[in-house]
């Protein structure tokens, strides 16, 4: 039953790193502004018309 | 009798704009354009390959029919100004963010993302979409401010600049702290629930001797963020609130939070079970949820604005016949400045050349253009509408009528209203019940067994914090809030959507608020009109561009033009044209030399016409009424107590008296100041009331009454401070927009009698002094799910009952 400590860390350890990405995200801003990157992913880019000319 | 349009006409839409096309339609690559305005971006996207802005959404553009000046933005290149404006500057690039009022669809985001492929010294530019905000970086070396500005300009997205900008850096609304708190106790919650499980489950005797300290201390560590960074801010406000002698609702919270941990530690530390860390991390993830969920509905809806937003960041000075521009806040008395056609006055001045029209709506409301004479005194918060002129200021910016009108006491003052929230009646009566079952369930219980006596009073105050209560009203209001903004009607913050609710009389200003800015009405006074002379006064006017000509045009439109012998049109004043030998004259009484009829022009615009000399009679041109008006007060008759206030003179009285019920009071030529007075005399009688004005003449009336909406035709730009912003397009709706906050008051009792039934279940285990840590586990989130579907769930079907919005 020695495992469960071992287990018990690993789990608390991977909820950290959540956590910390949790913090990161907020930190840079991913979560000020939920509407236009969903409309930005969607834009094409359209690079051929450009070497026509 | 609605006039017949031309079908033909109605299918002409321009390619940029999707405005109807009225003249001829500019043709380029096959499409049509209304104006130059729009044909020129058309052109500059064609060339720079952006032409995409149209294949993502149709017809994308703002309507450039009234051309940017050129010198507008001349103030730009002053550096103080600049620097005031620039976020960041390092020797190569700056960094800029614009508020952007046009900006509306995909396609907008997309082609001021797109910005570096118009103009190569910008570096990137980044939309917010739901803040109409576009950040942009350019090298200025290569690109002053000023040019970057007119490129915006010139296609269509005219960045928003004003005193405010100047006085202080765009604030970023930080709600990280409420973020990373949430985070944090989600993080606890989660982990505790984890731990807790193997409790709840049965753990064999061997195991529970080895692991259920473990768990316990391990709980108490994870606990301890929560406790002491997430639920920080509930501790600061019962405080804050316990100091000045009120119990608001985070008092029951604060004290069930802060029983829960000493208890929990307490069973940890002895070793008697495992607490009830469980519920006090969910409790507080849900609390914070609630409070997260409010303050993100306020975040995207913001409209504190003051007179300071809406007068230019500077003006043109002339100094020895000079133009110099100088930022509004250092303007002296006796500085002469030019204000060019569609400015604002930023100061109270006098007329000192120049042909002034001023448009005073932004004032009073009433945006028929007023004429005004040389050495006549202009008022600050005037939209000049003809060309240049120039004035000579008698009184520094700060001092005008216009801001003394919004620095009245009226405004600075922050007015209680009388009408209190549920929430807050309810946890006064509340937090006081609740103590009186702890202390006697503790009486009860230490006449026999003191231990027993202990657990049973933290018992009650655990599973009684009313997390479900603190709940209901940020759910249903903040949704109920969200729901009226897709209709249009944008509310200043949650406890509006309640006070909506207790709203008994309703008064309503004309001028822009009953009467529509762009709609007029046209009619004509005098004989009956013979064909040919209705022929000869539109092909006449159909020569012209004015806006008045273009609606007698409208007017006769089931009629042919015919061509005119010679024509010629004195701008501003009328036309003159010949058919044949028949002189036809249409324009201002001026014009045709005839006295003015003062009681009917002060409200009406006439246009008068004469065939050979001979006055027919005039056409009246007045404000229509809003689409539904008759409908929306017949529906707000039956639940409210009406009244109207009219800065206007009585000549629309009888037309009025027919619309409004009997009951009503109609009250003319009324100033700002009456408005306020006859709103406090309805507020000492106990009466709540919501003042439905637009223009500044209202604004103090919006700020006295207990509800303040102001309608506006276009939401972004002017409105006083209100309690709520109507767009006008929703006008016909305000009758549900009030029957919906009511029922999302209703659904707020309903959401309060559930929390209340699951506190019974759980107080009839606590009394007893045998809660154990898995009921509280249970009840807690489950009140909490319950009442937050509950409320969410109804605040949309009533919404879609009473169908306040299409786009649920």
């Amino acid at each position: 039953m020695e495992i469960m400590y071992f287990l018990i860390g690993c789990s608390l350890c991977m909820a950290l790193c959540f956590l910390f990405a949790f913090v990161w995200s907020v930190k840079t801003g991913q979560l000020e502004d939920d509407y236009t990157p969903s409309v930005r992913m969607l834009f094409d880019d359209k690079p051929s018309s450009q070497k026509e000319e | 009798m609605m006039p017949v349009l031309n079908q033909h006409i109605i299918s002409l839409s321009c390619y940029h704009c999707g405005d109807q096309i009225t003249d001829v339609p500019l043709l380029v690559d096959d499409k049509k354009f209304c104006c130059q305005g729009c044909k020129q971006v058309y052109q500059l996207l064609a060339e720079n390959n952006l032409c995409s802005y149209y294949e993502i959404q149709e017809t994308p553009g703002s309507s450039l029919k009234a051309p940017v000046s050129e010198v507008k933005f001349n103030f730009l290149d002053d550096e103080e100004i600049q620097a005031k404006l620039v976020q960041f500057k390092d020797s190569q690039v700056s960094n800029i963010t614009f508020h952007i009022p046009t900006m509306h669809c995909s396609s907008c985001i997309w082609l001021l993302e797109s910005l570096y492929k118009l103009e190569k010294s910008i570096v990137y530019s980044r939309v917010d979409f739901l803040k109409r905000q576009v950040s942009i970086q350019f090298n200025h070396n290569r690109c002053s401010l000023k040019k970057l500005v007119q490129l915006l300009a010139s296609i269509g997205y005219e960045p928003a600049l004003n005193m405010n900008d100047l006085e202080g850096k765009v604030k970023v609304a930080s709600n990280n702290r409420l973020l990373y708190q949430l985070g944090v106790a989600g993080f606890c919650f989660g982990n505790i629930m984890l731990i807790s499980f193997p409790e709840y489950f049965g753990l064999d005797e061997f195991s529970k001797s080895k692991f259920s300290p473990l768990f316990g201390y391990l709980n108490f560590a994870l606990s301890l963020p929560t406790f002491l960074y997430s639920a920080n801010d509930y501790f600061k406000s019962a405080y804050k609130s316990l100091s000045r002698k009120i119990i608001n609702i985070d008092f029951p919270l604060a004290l069930g939070i802060l029983v829960m941990f000493v208890r929990s530690a307490y069973e940890v530390f002895t070793h008697q079970g495992i607490g009830f860390f469980d519920t006090l991390a969910g409790l507080v993830f849900f609390l914070l949820l609630g409070r997260w969920v409010q303050q993100r509905t306020i975040d995207t809806i913001s409209f504190e604005r003051d007179y300071k937003s809406y007068f230019p960041v500077a003006v043109a000075v002339l100094k020895e016949n000079k133009e110099t521009t100088v930022p509004v806040n250092q303007l002296k008395i006796g500085d002469r400045i030019l204000i060019r056609s569609n400015e604002i006055i930023p100061a109270d001045a006098l007329l000192m050349a120049g042909d002034a029209k001023i448009d005073f709506s932004f004032v009073t409301g009433e945006s028929k253009p007023v004429d005004k004479v040389l050495g006549e005194m202009v008022y600050a918060g005037g939209r000049q509408t003809a060309g240049n002129i120039e004035l000579e200021l008698i009184k520094p910016v700060s001092q005008s009528y216009l801001t003394q009108l919004w620095n009245a006491s009226q405004f600075t003052k922050q007015l209680p209203s009388a009408i209190e929230s549920f929430q807050t009646k309810v946890s006064r009566y509340f937090t006081f019940f609740l103590l009186a079952i702890a202390l006697s369930s503790f009486v009860f219980w230490s006449l026999t067994d003191m231990s027993k006596a202990v657990n049973a009073f933290t018992a009650v105050l655990i599973i009684a914090c009313p997390c479900a209560l603190a709940l209901s009203s940020p759910f249903a209001l903040g949704n109920a809030m969200r729901l009226l903004g897709r209709a249009k009607f944008y509310i200043k913050g949650p406890e509006v959507v309640e006070k909506m609710a207790h709203i008994q009389h309703l008064v309503f200003d004309k001028t822009g608020t009953l009467t529509q800015d762009k709609n007029f009405e046209i009619e004509w006074h005098g004989p009956q009109l013979i064909a040919y002379q209705q022929q000869y006064i539109l092909s006449a006017c159909y020569q012209s561009v004015h806006p008045l000509s273009k609606k007698i045009t409208a007017h006769f439109n089931q009629l042919n033009p015919i061509q005119t012998s010679t024509y010629f049109e004195i701008p501003g004043k009328g036309i003159e044209a010949f058919f044949g030998s028949v002189q036809v004259k249409v324009g201002s009484a001026a014009y045709l030399a005839i006295p003015v009829n003062q009681q009917i022009a002060s409200v009406q615009t006439l246009v008068y016409v004469a065939i050979d000399n001979e006055v027919l009679g005039y056409f009246a041109v007045k404000n229509a009424y809003r689409d539904g008006l008759q409908l929306v007060i017949q529906n707000l008759s039956s639940a409210f107590d009406l009244s109207l206030l009219s800065g206007d003179n009585d000549a629309e009285r009888n037309t009025l008296s027919k619309l409004f019920p009997a009951s009503t009071t109609l009250s003319f030529n009324q100033s700002p100041a009456d408005k306020m007075l006859y709103l406090d005399a309805l507020k000492k009688q106990g009466i709540y009331i919501a003042m439905i004005g637009d223009g500044l003449n209202d604004a103090g009336a919006l700020k006295v009454a207990d509800v303040g909406i102001s309608v506006s035709e276009n939401a972004a730009h002017f409105s006083p401070a209100s309690d709520a912003i109507m767009d006008a397009s929703s006008f016909y709706k305000t009758a549900h927009f009030f029957a919906f906050a009511k029922k999302t008051l209703t659904v707020i009792h309903f959401s309060f009698v559930l929390s209340l039934l699951y506190n019974i279940v759980g107080l009839s285990f606590a009394v007893q002094g045998s809660l154990s840590p898995i009921i509280a586990a249970v009840l807690m989130p489950l009140s909490s799910i319950t009442v937050i579907l509950f409320t969410t769930t109804m605040t949309y079907f009533y919404a879609k009952k009473i169908g306040i919005a299409n786009n649920l």
